[in-house]
């Protein structure tokens, strides 16, 4: 018979993140649970991410922040007492008393006491306009005063106070930071870095006093005086405290524990007291002098103190306080001795002023180690040089490469393969290359499995291109493919799915599925399918079999905004338009009260158009000559040009002319992603050919000819691909480019990343269509030649047929039009009303 | 069941939750394998100050697929999610074994069956059900 075993009585006190995680982990690496445990929260809520805090300022609610639920506890038979702090530990006796009077013994103790914000003795602190920035009943009194309030300040210029500023501005009032040292952020930046993050705070308009200190606060008729040494002072209406941390340790002082001369209970390696009863973790616990205000080392002190209790071989030596995160929108990096205060340091420093760049590695005399790093304005280069110094990597010949911008896409990121199986990948949950690679050898094939199994990267997410990186690498080792089947219900790329197509000649997406594919389809292999069937066959897309394929863009060629209405883009093939068109479009958008804009793309966009006018629009359009521009299709967009030589001075080539042919050449020419094009008239680039997927720019001697260029959220540097071409050979080039991306490229993927995954790159590229390696290139024209010839204005053909015109009904049996589409006017023109306008237009209907 | 047998009887089902049935567009106004969207409740008269988020009218998603077990599915059109009322512009999706429509705005997800939300299932549209008689489409509604 097996003896039940006595459960030990474990009492934690605090439940802030870092105990919270500390009982987490005892769940998980404890699966029997031999601990009887009380929690003592001081707080009237279990544990609450105040990492994220400010997001309570901005629409996240006290329950998203959550990280402990009551109801969790309970699952796991702890007993929590909310609202009831401890008031004394009796180490002899081995017991705590709590505020509302009761007595618990315990076997272990843990103290997760956390901090206090620290508030400087200045007469006139305890106003009940002065605050301090730590709980989410501080965040609530601030919300209040500001409510009432025209400026605020905040005391202390490091990485919380500038978030709290940033709250300040955020509730509409007037930010000011003031800050006794020199600079801001003075602990994590040397003084260039903080140079510049000051410049770009303040441009931002918070305002700015540094080398301030504050003799008195004083109220002055309803407003608040702050006089500071050597006789400035500054009016405000409520002021913020957030001057640094204390360690919480009063408790633990008066129980007779070991604390530190400023503070802090001091602890060995195993996160023990001078009491080996009680274990300290998180931001009250001094270990090796220091306290350590961050999460990552608090969640370490947490699984040390587990492994303690639980029989396990882990120990706490120290962290490191690297950081990167946003402040006010700025990006700012510390990694290690930022200061350079290491002997021998030497310093390697860029500065873009003009960017707002600021980039310093501080490494060893012989340029070898990295020691620390400050990174302002751009953290690139962090997770990269994080690695280099965590795990004592050599730096390259030439480390300033590291830092310098990129010139051809170069800049190379530390791969997975430079890093020791010993490094840390992901630092929240304290996983190791190792382990993961560990994983993905016991069967773990997708990055969701490994971030499952590991939970690398479910934390602040920083890890997530480094360990996506590593798990590449090791599955490619393995000789495994990485899954890039379309969807469930097609085991193929789209690259394959479109020779399947080609090859069995295919025409409906019923044959393809029946043929091909498994189960009914979805949202992403029909529009697909419906994308690789028009590059081949370019049928109508509103015929009956391919009407249930599209998108609704597609489906009413027209894009859909956000209160279900729609907008309006007629071709403008290079700009170029005359008063009779441009007068055409004023009519019509006059006429059904559309909302006018002109577009980047050198057009005009007619918004608010209800589904049913759709067709009486596009019919005065189609009669004044118009095409449709395909605003709605992955297809061509548009052909931005300058004027050229036509008309201006510098001009070279007749860019207009250009842009006209190419873009009447692959108007309607359907793709795995939107193309945009430019023809520039010289090389002052006025047409920003080099943005665009295809670009052209005139030389002398007749067009460079760029591909693979972006804008959007990532945008790329189009790739000089040939000089100097004549007409013909240009739309060559462009034919066969064109025809190669739409074959070989991913579903939804650019030409700027099917460039950056192709095999050989720009060379290869070069060598498939300018050299004719594959031999391919005369099928690539003759595809093309096809799309272009088989071209149809679709909206010119959709009007002339009644049974396409069906779809552009509101209402199947009424002719009434949609009363939850609503607009109202704005600087003369309509948009879509909010909902609080809706609201108030129907109470007062 | 409301799927279109040989003989569609809806009218003879169940006495006491028996819905009251009611045309509500031709058969010729479905599209197959998408949707098209009927406005629903008196479409006759105009009632003074009743046409603005009026509860007795409101656009109804019909979808039509051809050859399946059950070819007729009725949702609400209106989107709670993106404040539009755009369900039936959507594409028919099979998402975990389920049919869905995923809606055109934000693509959640909505079962067809029974309009629940597959990323939130605290949101669910109304279904009605569906049925052909003959050549009009019949809507059943609980008065």
């Amino acid at each position: 018979m097996k003896v039940k075993k006595e459960k030990q009585k474990l009492v934690v006190i605090g439940n802030g993140m870092v105990g919270h995680h500390f009982l987490e982990q005892l769940v998980e690496k404890n699966k029997s649970i031999v601990f009887e445990v009380t929690v003592f929260c001081a707080e009237a809520r279990p544990a609450y991410d105040r990492v994220h805090l400010s997001d309570y300022f901005s629409g996240c609610s006290a329950e998203d922040l959550a990280m402990g639920h009551i109801e969790q506890y309970h699952e796991w038979g702890f007993e929590l007492e909310l609202n009831n702090p401890v008031i004394a530990i009796d180490r002899e006796k081995q017991t705590v008393t709590a505020q509302n009077g009761s007595l618990y013994t315990y076997d272990q103790l843990v103290l997760a006491t956390g901090s206090y914000p620290f508030v400087p003795p200045i007469p006139g602190h305890q106003h009940e306009r002065c605050f301090v920035y730590r709980t989410l009943e501080d965040l609530d009194a601030i919300r209040t005063a500001a409510s009432t309030a025209q400026s605020g300040v905040v005391v202390g210029g490091g990485l919380l106070g500038l978030e709290a500023a940033n709250a300040l501005k955020a509730l509409g009032l007037e930010a000011h930071v003031v800050e006794f040292a020199p600079g801001l952020m003075a602990t994590q930046l040397d003084e260039g870095g903080s140079d510049l993050l000051r410049k770009k705070i303040e441009a931002l308009g918070v305002k700015v006093h540094t080398s301030k200190a504050t003799e008195l606060i004083a109220e002055v008729d309803g407003r608040l005086r702050m006089q500071f040494k050597g006789g400035d002072e500054l009016l405000t209406d409520m002021i913020v405290f957030s001057a640094g941390i204390r360690p919480q340790d009063a408790l633990a002082k008066a129980s007779g524990l070991q604390v530190g001369e400023r503070g802090g209970i001091v602890i060995d390696n195993c996160c023990r007291t001078s009491d080996p009863k009680i274990f300290a973790i998180g931001e009250c616990a001094l270990y090796e002098g220091r306290i350590f205000g961050l999460v990552a080392p608090g969640y370490s002190m947490a699984r040390t103190a587990v492994a303690q209790l639980t029989g396990a071989e882990i120990f706490f030596n120290g962290a490191d306080m690297s950081t990167k995160l946003k402040l006010l929108g700025v990006q700012v990096g510390s990694i290690g001795d930022a200061h350079g205060r290491s002997e021998g340091a030497t310093a390697i420093t860029f500065v873009d002023e003009q960017g707002g760049v600021y980039k310093r590695m501080i490494t060893d005399a012989k340029g070898q180690k990295l020691l620390g790093a400050v990174l302002v304005g751009d953290t690139g280069d962090y997770d990269t040089l994080l690695q280099y110094h965590l795990n004592d990597i050599e730096l390259p010949e030439h480390p300033e490469q590291l830092i310098l911008p990129s010139v051809d896409g170069a800049g190379s990121p530390l791969g997975a393969s430079a890093l020791p199986a010993s490094a840390t990948v992901c630092s929240c949950y304290n996983v190791s290359k190792g382990q993961i690679i560990d994983v993905v050898h016991g069967g773990c094939q997708t990055l969701a499995e490994v971030k499952d199994v590991t939970k690398a990267s479910t934390g602040c997410g920083g890890c997530a291109a480094l360990l996506k990186n590593i798990v590449d690498t090791e599955l490619a080792a393995l000789g495994m493919e990485v899954n890039n089947h379309l969807c469930a219900h097609f085991t193929y790329s789209r690259q394959e799915l479109f020779h399947i197509i080609q090859v069995g000649e295919i025409k409906t997406f019923d044959d393809l599925l029946d043929k091909h594919g498994s189960g009914q389809g979805c949202e992403v292999c029909k529009p697909t399918a419906a994308s690789i069937f028009a590059s081949l066959w370019n049928e109508h897309i509103l015929e009956q079999a391919h009407v249930g394929l599209q998108d609704t863009n597609d489906t009413f060629m027209a894009n859909m905004q956000k209160n279900g209405s729609y907008s309006v883009v007629p071709r403008i093939p290079g700009g170029e338009i005359t008063p009779e068109k441009l007068i055409v479009i004023g009519d019509v958008a006059k006429r059904y009260d559309l909302y006018t804009k002109i577009t980047g793309g050198q057009r005009i966009d007619l918004f608010g158009a209800r589904l049913e006018q759709l067709p009486e629009i596009w019919r005065e359009l189609v009669d004044a000559g118009f095409e449709t521009g395909h605003a709605y299709g992955k297809s061509l967009r548009t052909v931005k040009s300058c004027v050229g030589s036509t008309w201006c001075r510098f001009g070279v080539q007749d860019s207009v002319s250009m842009a006209l042919r190419v873009e009447n050449r692959y108007k309607g020419l359907r793709s795995p992603h939107k193309i945009k094009m430019a023809v520039s008239g010289c090389t002052r680039e006025c047409a920003e050919a080099q943005s665009k997927d295809v670009g052209v720019i005139a030389t002398e001697k007749g067009w460079n000819l760029f591909v693979a260029g972006n804008g959007g959220m990532r945008p790329r540097h189009a790739d000089l691909f040939a000089t100097d071409l004549d007409d013909e050979t240009l739309i060559r080039y462009i034919d066969r480019f064109l025809m190669f991306y739409v074959r070989t490229a991913d579903k939804l993927q650019r030409t700027s990343v099917w460039l950056e995954s192709l095999d050989g790159g720009l060379d290869y590229l070069r060598e498939v269509i300018i050299d004719d390696k594959l031999g391919i290139c005369a099928e690539l024209e003759a595809q093309m030649s096809r799309v272009v010839d088989s071209y149809q204005c679709e909206w010119k053909s959709a009007i002339n047929d009644p049974e396409k015109l069906k779809r552009f009904r509101q209402f199947v049996n009424s002719g009434e039009s949609d009363d939850k589409i609503v607009f109202v006017k704005e600087r003369g023109q309509p948009r879509p009303a909010t909902t609080e306008e809706i609201l108030k237009a129907a109470e007062s209907a | 069941m409301y799927q279109a047998s040989a003989k569609p009887d809806p009218f003879n089902s169940i006495a006491i939750t028996r819905p009251q049935w009611l045309p509500i567009c031709r058969r010729s106004d479905l599209v197959s394998n998408s949707g098209v969207c009927a406005l629903w409740g008196d479409t006759s008269s105009e009632k003074a100050g009743n046409t603005f988020r009026s509860e007795k009218k409101k656009g109804i998603a019909l979808f039509f697929l051809p050859g399946q077990d059950r070819q007729l599915y009725a949702v609400d059109n209106w989107d709670p999610i993106a404040q539009a009322g755009v369900i039936s512009r959507g594409i028919i999706a099979e998402l975990e074994g389920e049919l869905t429509i995923a809606s055109p705005l934000y693509k959640h997800h909505f079962r067809l069956e029974d309009g629940v939300c597959m990323e939130d299932a605290n949101i669910q549209l109304a279904t009605y059900p569906l049925a052909f008689n003959g050549n009009t489409v019949y809507i059943g509604c609980n008065k």
